[in-house]
């Protein structure tokens, strides 16, 4: 494994007994001692940090917001400096490249990409944008839950005042802290970016809080299933389309039929006909009615024996917080939302009932 | 006690073997959220896997570590799989089976061995 990149805080990781994986090319922390499912259910009773340092972080100049709506169907021109809006990059098919964070500050565009495609969507944005440069050197943190604000506000005294997809740049001992008040697990939090040779030094600071304690990937995926939150590479991909995959928050209103500055992305026109009359998949939320998880890759049947295959589960494993099994799926959208599915685990057909995204409703400070 | 290299234990106990799997285990498992068991009366042989066992992180399978009949499974684990982690050495044992071949045992480890196999 000495092909694995590690990350700033992987002494940190060691340290704390993380159990580290190869993830994305990186050794990541999977758990550290309590576990996956204490870990999940620490964030959403009090506060927990993420190293989410594996993603991809990049700048591009202010001017180049006209072009990258050229790459997505997010209203970047109509972003007020200090705020944070979630994109996609699409493709001619209609389908998605990747899914990311757009935020416009005082002096640039700042973008946060998945760690799995980092190595397209940087030379991707360079390829149609002026002066988009990859962000080294600076580690990436996440710390989500009910009490990270007040965690976060003992070090940084103005986090209070941000709201929901607020971004800041402020200053802690010396380190500029690039903050947004955003997440993946259906919290309130934070996600920062800080330079790396002081991440170890602020982590520690937060983990030192009782509130606050370590979290790994295995809690990151349980969280974000039980927000609802597709994954890139599961819930999203190249030919399925943002429409299906139910993430339309993507696509803002002016890009939309109609809008000022309707279409100009990849893949406009089936998307947008999507919206309009409706898209041949759609992306379902599910409970198995047994303890099974039912997990990525799963076939779905709509009836207990026969009939053709009419979707896959996407995402899928245990909710903590939910206290039994979880998936999302994608399925034919002919079938009604009342209809009990079957996904078929190691041979056997076993139902689930379709059930409305999140599986647990965030509580994010707007 | 003896110990297989897939992680299980085997415990002789009223002329039956009972089976479940190790600390180490559970623990490399993570939070055990569903265990599906065979039917209890099943003929079945080595290394045929009989148990599935799912955490919150994957599936994996629990193997009959010797020939033999499946004469009960432990129905409690169905419903609090986290038993599991909680005392996999105890209450949480999988199954017993009446040994077609009692001298299959005689192949696993002793705990010492054991041991020294996961240091």
């Amino acid at each position: 494994m000495s092909d694995l990149k590690t990350l700033p805080l992987d002494a940190l990781h060691q340290d704390l007994g993380g159990k580290m994986v190869p993830f994305a090319g990186y050794s990541m922390p999977v758990q550290y001692a309590a576990g996956v499912m204490a870990e999940h259910l620490h964030v959403r009773e009090k506060a927990g940090l993420f190293d989410v340092s594996h993603m991809g972080q990049c700048v591009m100049p202010l001017a180049g917001d006209a072009a990258l709506e050229g790459l997505v169907p997010a209203d970047v021109i109509g972003l007020k400096t200090g705020r944070q809006r979630y994109g996609l990059f699409t493709n001619a098919a209609g389908g998605v490249l990747d899914d990311l964070m757009i935020a416009r500050r005082e002096k640039d565009l700042f973008l946060v990409v998945n760690a799995s495609r980092k190595d397209h969507d940087i030379p991707h944005l360079q390829a149609h944008i002026e002066g988009v440069q990859e962000v080294t050197g600076r580690a990436l943190l996440a710390l989500q839950g009910p009490l990270a604000e007040t965690a976060l506000a003992r070090l940084v005294p103005s986090v209070p005042s941000m709201k929901f997809m607020d971004v800041a740049e402020v200053e802690w001992q010396g380190v500029d802290l690039w903050i947004s008040r955003s997440g993946y697990t259906g919290e309130d939090g934070f996600e920062i970016s800080v330079p790396a040779d002081s991440a170890e030094t602020f982590a520690r600071a937060l983990i030192a809080m009782e509130e606050v304690l370590p979290i790994g990937l295995g809690a990151r995926d349980s969280l974000r299933m039980e927000a609802g939150m597709p994954l890139y590479g599961n819930d999203l991909a190249e030919d399925i389309s943002p429409v299906e995959a139910g993430v339309t928050f993507g696509i803002n209103k002016v890009r939309r039929l109609g809008g000022d500055r309707e279409g100009g992305f990849p893949g406009a026109d089936r998307i947008l006909n999507e919206l309009q009359n409706g898209a041949p998949r759609r992306r379902v939320g599910l409970r198995p009615d047994g303890r099974a998880p039912m997990r990525a890759g799963v076939p779905i049947f709509d009836a207990a024996e026969g009939g053709a295959q009419i979707g896959v589960i996407t995402s899928g494993g245990f909710g903590p917080s939910i206290g039994g099994p979880i998936a999302m799926g994608l399925i034919d959208a002919a079938v009604p939302a009342d209809t009990t599915l079957f996904g078929e685990v190691r041979g056997k057909r076993l139902p689930a009932t379709q059930t409305d995204l999140p599986f647990h409703k965030p509580d994010y400070k707007r | 006690m003896k110990f297989t290299e897939e992680h299980e234990w085997l415990r002789e106990e009223d002329g039956l073997i009972v089976v479940g799997i190790t600390e180490h285990a559970a623990t490399q498992l993570g939070d055990v959220v569903f265990v599906e068991l065979p039917e209890a009366g099943i003929e079945v042989t080595k290394d045929e896997d009989v148990v599935v066992i799912e955490s919150v992180k994957a599936a994996s399978d629990i193997m009959a570590p010797i020939d033999g009949e499946i004469v009960e499974v432990n129905d409690a684990l169905a419903d609090n799989p986290g038993m599991v982690n909680d005392d996999p050495l105890g209450d949480a044992w999988f199954f017993k089976m009446k040994a077609s071949d009692p001298s299959q045992m005689d192949e696993y480890m002793d705990e010492a061995a054991y041991k020294a196999l996961i240091e």
